[in-house]
């Protein structure tokens, strides 16, 4: 099933599917910080308020907030 | 002469390896965005004297900051790249490399952090490496300095590119995600207690307590230092001084040079917050009560900086930045302008727009009193009661958040999120952390002395020709009548320019009382940066939106002034 991180839970693994929308600085930043197409990423935090989510990619977490979040599809991997 | 340039992804110690090429000694710590600027050095490499340039660290060559945008700039100079790439995360950082291929300029690439590599599981093959991207590749441990010799003497096999074939962003990945494979094994290692620690930092339920554990200690660590050089080192030292300058006293006798070398006797004795002279005040301020604050200060801020610990607090604190107009990662200019706003105005560049540097900036110079403000506050206004210092800092703080709500909805632009890359924690190495402070201390003294000494001599010529007498008078309905405190309080506001230090003492010989006092030092705090600072916000936010900056911060200055007057004082 393909969402966006947003809707999981803190602890949940993924694989990411598309990043959505928003030109190719948008999409080149979150590459070149790790978050591409078919890799694996893990939600440690996710702040309460609309704030930010912490994600743990190879091993390297990065902070991100909600509304680039939303843009990263993923498929949860049972 | 020909120029190097050390590039690289933010955060991966290529100021470290630009201070071990050229032994110039530079700010480095663990959090991306610690170099805003490019710095230069001279070394004898490849049998000539060369120039070699530390960039800005940048995830790619389309910069999205102003950081990156120097870094794309020095580029330009480059005879040789140096690309610095972190060992733990080679995938991701290949994609600078590969950009910085297609400049076609000989290039030489180093895998730093090479010991971490290791410890986390990761084995390079450094030979199929060089032979799929065509170039010398060196390992180092910048940090400890291993492999900056092998460095240095494979710099001349440095290559041009071969393949000049442009690839598309999409083939880059692929070429990346090929590379990789073929180089690169991962073997899965079970967390260890650093990252135990460090998922419990950065989760908002267990991270909150500890962030205000940290703030708190850190706090407590300023002052303990700082109290503790003043009782046991400096005070005992200009008590041994104070013979010596009485006697320069007796020797001058009455007139302008004793004036403004020693300056006033008060009851029969040197004060030396009071008396103003170069050789008192001018002394006194600097060494005797800001100096041993600066210590504390800057020993706890490196202690935040290279442990990891501000990537995290900016985490913990995004939601309230974004609130604010700007995003997390704004804890690093309130950080550093706790210590100097200098610093803190420079490090805004690390922010997306313009306008979260003109929110940044502006809160800045209005609500973030350096040490230098924040030990003379102490100093002064401690003498009255703990309280009303209290009392001053809590204004600050709301001030802070007030001003940044307006703002927010004032100032327009885009506020990008928080996206920012939490490096792992590292154990500060201790010598690293005293040459830092070091560093830090001689920059102030350099900076904060000749300032001071300008502000003393300045005093004296104001006083002396009557101006601050004369504005005193011209100011007095708005001093006396807004903020119940007296004209000749305006001398003060106009030192505050050169140095806040040496104008909060100047607030002394006034007879205030703790109400006024209250009001006068927050005031003084919060209409206007010093000289320094308005120089650098100049350039880095341009004139007008200076002005404008300016222009916010005298008004708060006097809008929270009057009100506090209404409360502490009242209109009676």
């Amino acid at each position: 099933m393909e969402t966006s991180i947003t809707s999981l839970g803190v602890g949940a693994e993924a694989q990411v599917t598309a990043l959505l929308g928003q030109g190719c600085s948008f999409q080149r930043k979150l590459r070149t910080m790790g978050i591409r197409e078919g890799k694996r990423l893990k939600v440690v935090a996710i702040y309460p308020f609309a704030g930010p989510l912490v994600l743990d990619i190879d091993g390297r977490q990065i902070t991100l907030g909600r509304g680039i979040a939303q843009r990263i599809m993923v498929r949860v991997e049972d | 002469m020909k120029r190097i340039v050390l590039m690289g992804n933010p955060n991966i110690g290529k100021s470290v390896v630009f201070s071990r090429l050229t032994g110039t000694e530079v700010i480095t710590s663990n959090y991306p965005g610690t170099t805003v600027d490019f710095s230069r050095g001279k070394a004898r490499l490849l049998g000539e004297q060369v120039e070699l340039i530390d960039a800005p660290g940048t995830y790619s060559l389309q910069p999205t900051n102003r950081a990156e945008e120097v870094a794309v700039e020095v580029l330009r100079w480059a005879d040789l790249i140096i690309n610095v790439v972190d060992a733990t995360n080679l995938e991701r950082n290949l994609f600078l490399t590969l950009e910085l291929l297609e400049s076609k300029k000989p290039m030489i690439l180093v895998l730093n952090m090479w010991d971490e590599a290791e410890r986390s599981g990761i084995e390079i093959d450094v030979k199929g490496l060089e032979t799929c991207l065509h170039l010398p590749v060196v390992t180092t441990i910048a940090l400890t300095g291993e492999g900056i010799k092998d460095l240095v003497s494979r710099l001349n096999e440095a290559l041009s590119p071969l393949d000049t074939r442009i690839l598309s962003e999409e083939e880059k990945w692929i070429e990346i995600g090929r590379i990789t494979r073929e180089v690169q094994k991962v073997t899965h290692k079970h967390p260890g207690i650093w990252n135990r620690l460090s998922e419990a930092t950065i989760k908002p339920v267990t991270g909150t307590p500890i962030a205000m554990i940290v703030i708190f200690a850190t706090f407590w660590m300023v002052r303990l230092i700082g109290e503790g050089l003043i009782a046991y080192l400096f005070e005992p030292i200009f008590e041994l001084y104070r013979p010596l300058v009485m006697n320069v006293s007796a020797k001058l006798g009455h007139g302008m040079l004793h004036d403004l070398l020693i300056g006033r006797i008060i009851d029969g004795e040197i004060d030396y917050v009071q008396s103003m002279g170069v050789l008192t005040t001018g002394i006194y301020v600097p060494l005797g009560m800001v100096l041993p604050y600066i210590v504390g200060f800057y020993l706890a801020l490196s202690l935040l900086e290279d442990s990891g610990y501000l990537p995290r607090l900016a985490t913990l604190s995004d939601n309230l930045f974004h609130r604010l107009g700007m995003h997390g990662h704004a804890i690093v200019p309130l950080f550093l302008g706790l210590g100097c706003n200098v610093p803190g105005a420079l490090s805004t560049r690390t922010l997306e727009t313009r306008k979260q540097r003109f929110i940044s900036a502006t809160l800045l110079g209005l609500a973030v009193p350096c040490t230098a403000k924040s030990a003379m506050i102490f100093g002064v206004l401690g003498s009255y009661g703990q309280s009303y210092v209290f009392l001053v800092f809590a204004t600050l703080a709301l001030v802070y958040v007030a001003a940044g709500l307006v703002l927010n909805r004032v100032v327009k632009g885009e506020s990008p999120e928080i996206f920012l890359e939490i490096p792992p924690y590292r154990r500060p190495s201790m010598r690293m952390i005293l040459k830092k402070t070091w560093m830090r201390i001689r920059w102030f003294l350099s900076e904060a002395i000749p300032f001071l000494f300008l502000g003393v001599v300045m005093v004296n010529v104001l006083y002396t020709v009557g101006l601050i007498e004369w504005m005193g008078n011209f100011f007095a309905p708005l001093m006396e009548g807004w903020l119940a405190i007296p004209g000749e309080a305006v001398g003060a506001l106009l030192v505050g320019f050169f140095r806040k230090d040496l104008a909060v003492g100047m607030l002394l010989p006034l007879g205030l009382n703790a109400q006024q006092m209250v009001v006068a030092t927050t005031v003084l705090s919060l209409y206007f940066p010093c000289v320094a600072t308005f120089a650098v916000l100049v350039k880095e936010l341009g004139i007008r939106d200076t002005i404008k900056s300016a222009a916010v911060m005298v008004t708060t200055a006097f809008l929270v002034g009057g009100a506090m007057r209404w409360a502490l004082i009242g209109w009676g």
